[in-house]
């Protein structure tokens, strides 16, 4: 059994579905990223894991224990950020995180010891005495993170951890969730797609309560129609021939005229299954004395993989 | 330390984090001695006794109670912290007692901080101070079952001010339960048993026994009765919530 598992579940709101029949399994060292857009119920999803609501069908457990008929001792493994990172207003940073830890049932030294490393790796000790209420939103986030990682548990979920954080913030967000994901299973909510490749070893898409999607990063970015292809621009204004000996190569599927451009052209070389090498078109280019501005694989993005899962979706 | 305790000392340090704290213990004890003193004549009265400091009592606590508690479970809704301590691991129970008593403990301090005119009936005469002793209790576990009553309130909604108004109401009925305005709603459809059921909830039949220096323990025991079940009505508010 993995560390974070969920049996279909089903959440019903009144006459709305917000989750709509969602399993998955999560073991130790995988960081897997919950992928949708706003609203898809990935909050309503890491609520019910978490044990703060209740499924209206299906289980949910954290290291085996039933976050609802076993909670306290599923609570005990978990560490959990709610949406918007939530914190008492009123306390100061280091009494909120003491007062998390004795909830925890940690005593004052074993308090002390693990605050202190907390401090360092959260980097709150500029604000450990501030109310919270007067902290940047970048600093709000950390007193979460530090509250679900008080106790050092086996299962973290975070939802949006980096929602509202500045470039650097993001950036060392990321790094400390990547730097605890080898000891832990963690699962992380985000609709920044970018996100996902930084951080996740699996993402899994949702949209309308659905799951789309269950793969890697590098699986979902297989499935993009731009997936291998390969963005040529030559300075004419008519490709035709540069088409036509494109089209002769082998592994070459289809070339499609992308953009043109203040007299430049810029041709996009959708292969079959990334065989046409990218120094076999440079040569043949070449031996007709077609000189290539720009030549590279386009990347493809999660953007477009995601629009096309939940796009395909739409028209079922 | 148990959680209780912990959710003891958060919620009431929470109480003094802002100066809403000292706004209501300056409200509270000028309305109880502005009460005593113009309305009841405590001093053309010529008696040494706080007989008409306490008769304010049930009425001042129909509002100031539900003021007390409103915060307890609506503040934590409204701000999404109600989900980071209901995933902590701890009984549920033990969440509830602790505000409870945080809010208890508040109510407490503004009744000793009247302590001044207990003295005052002393230094002016020889009052009954067993009386007063026990009037002092009935009027902290009223508080206590008013504060309650409107946690177990606060529990369903995030917004305070609809948990204060609902309070108030709902503790008015409890207040008025001895009065003809409710008896006589009841009266023309309910058998005799509901009838004096309705009228044995009676906040100020109870709270005068108390002060009255009769019939004290039925009367404590309804208070402490009330209390208990309004915290278990709280523990399944919280529960029923959740799985909405």
């Amino acid at each position: 059994m993995g560390l974070v598992e969920a049996q279909d579940l089903y959440k019903r709101f009144g006459s709305l579905t917000a989750v709509d029949g969602i399993s998955f399994k999560v073991e130790r060292g995988e960081v897997v990223g919950f992928l949708g857009p706003n609203g898809a119920g990935k909050s309503t999803a890491m609520k019910i894991i978490s044990g703060f609501l209740a499924p209206t069908s299906g289980q949910a457990w954290i290291d085996g224990h039933n976050s609802h008929t076993d909670a306290i001792a599923a609570r005990r493994k978990l560490g959990y950020l709610p949406e918007g990172a939530p914190a008492y207003a009123d306390m100061s940073v280091g009494a909120y995180l003491g007062f998390v830890a004795g909830m925890h049932g940690m005593s004052k030294s074993q308090t002390r010891k693990r605050l202190a490393e907390l401090v360092e790796r959260v980097h709150l000790i500029d604000v450990w005495n501030q109310r919270i209420d007067s902290l940047s939103k970048g600093f709000k986030r950390r007193v979460g993170i530090a509250q679900a990682l008080v106790h050092d548990p086996d299962v973290l979920i975070l939802d949006e951890p980096t929602d509202g954080l500045d470039p650097n913030q993001k950036f060392e967000m990321r790094s400390l969730i990547r730097g605890i994901a080898p000891k832990k299973a963690i699962v992380i909510s985000t609709h920044i797609l970018e996100e996902v490749e930084a951080v996740c070893s699996r993402a899994i898409i949702i949209a309308k309560g659905q799951m789309l999607a269950d793969a890697t990063p590098a699986e979902l970015l297989a499935r993009s129609p731009d997936a291998g292809s390969i963005a040529v621009t030559l300075a004419v204004t008519d490709p035709q021939r540069a088409i036509e000996i494109i089209s002769g190569e082998p592994g070459v599927a289809r070339v499609a005229v992308a953009e043109r451009l203040n007299g430049t052209t810029r041709l996009l070389v959708h292969t079959s299954k990334n065989q046409a090498s990218a120094s076999g078109l440079l040569g043949a280019l070449g031996r007709h004395n077609i000189a290539a501005d720009e030549f590279y694989l386009q990347r493809p993005t999660l953007d477009d993989v995601f629009r096309q899962i939940t796009a395909s979706r739409r028209e079922h | 330390m148990g959680a209780t305790l912990l959710v003891f000392r958060r919620e009431f340090a929470s109480y003094f984090a802002t100066p809403v704290a000292a706004v209501f213990l300056v409200v509270f004890l000028a309305l109880s001695a502005g009460l005593t003193f113009l309305m009841s004549g405590f001093f053309e009265r010529g008696t040494a006794d706080l007989t008409g400091f306490f008769f304010w009592h049930p009425w001042l606590f129909l509002v100031l109670m539900p003021a007390i508690a409103m915060r307890l479970w609506a503040e934590e809704r409204r701000n999404g912290t109600i989900e980071l301590l209901m995933t902590l691991p701890v009984q549920l129970w033990q969440i509830v007692v602790g505000k409870w008593l945080a809010a208890w403990a508040f109510a407490g301090l503004a009744l000793l901080l009247t302590t001044p005119l207990w003295i005052t009936v002393n230094v002016l005469g020889s009052p009954d101070n067993g009386v007063i002793v026990a009037s002092y209790i009935g009027s902290w576990l009223m508080a206590g079952a008013f504060l309650a009553l409107s946690a177990a309130i606060s529990g369903l909604t995030k917004s305070q001010v609809l948990a204060f108004i609902a309070a108030t109401a709902v503790s008015f009925l409890f207040v008025m339960a001895g009065f003809d305005l409710v008896i006589s709603t009841v009266r023309s459809w309910a058998p005799t048993v509901v009838i004096d059921a309705v009228r044995s909830m009676s906040f100020l039949g109870h709270f005068q026994h108390i002060t009255d220096g009769v019939l004290e323990l039925p009367s404590i025991i309804f208070f402490v009765s009330l209390i208990v079940f309004s915290l278990w009505l709280n523990i399944r508010v919280i529960e029923v919530k959740k799985a909405a």
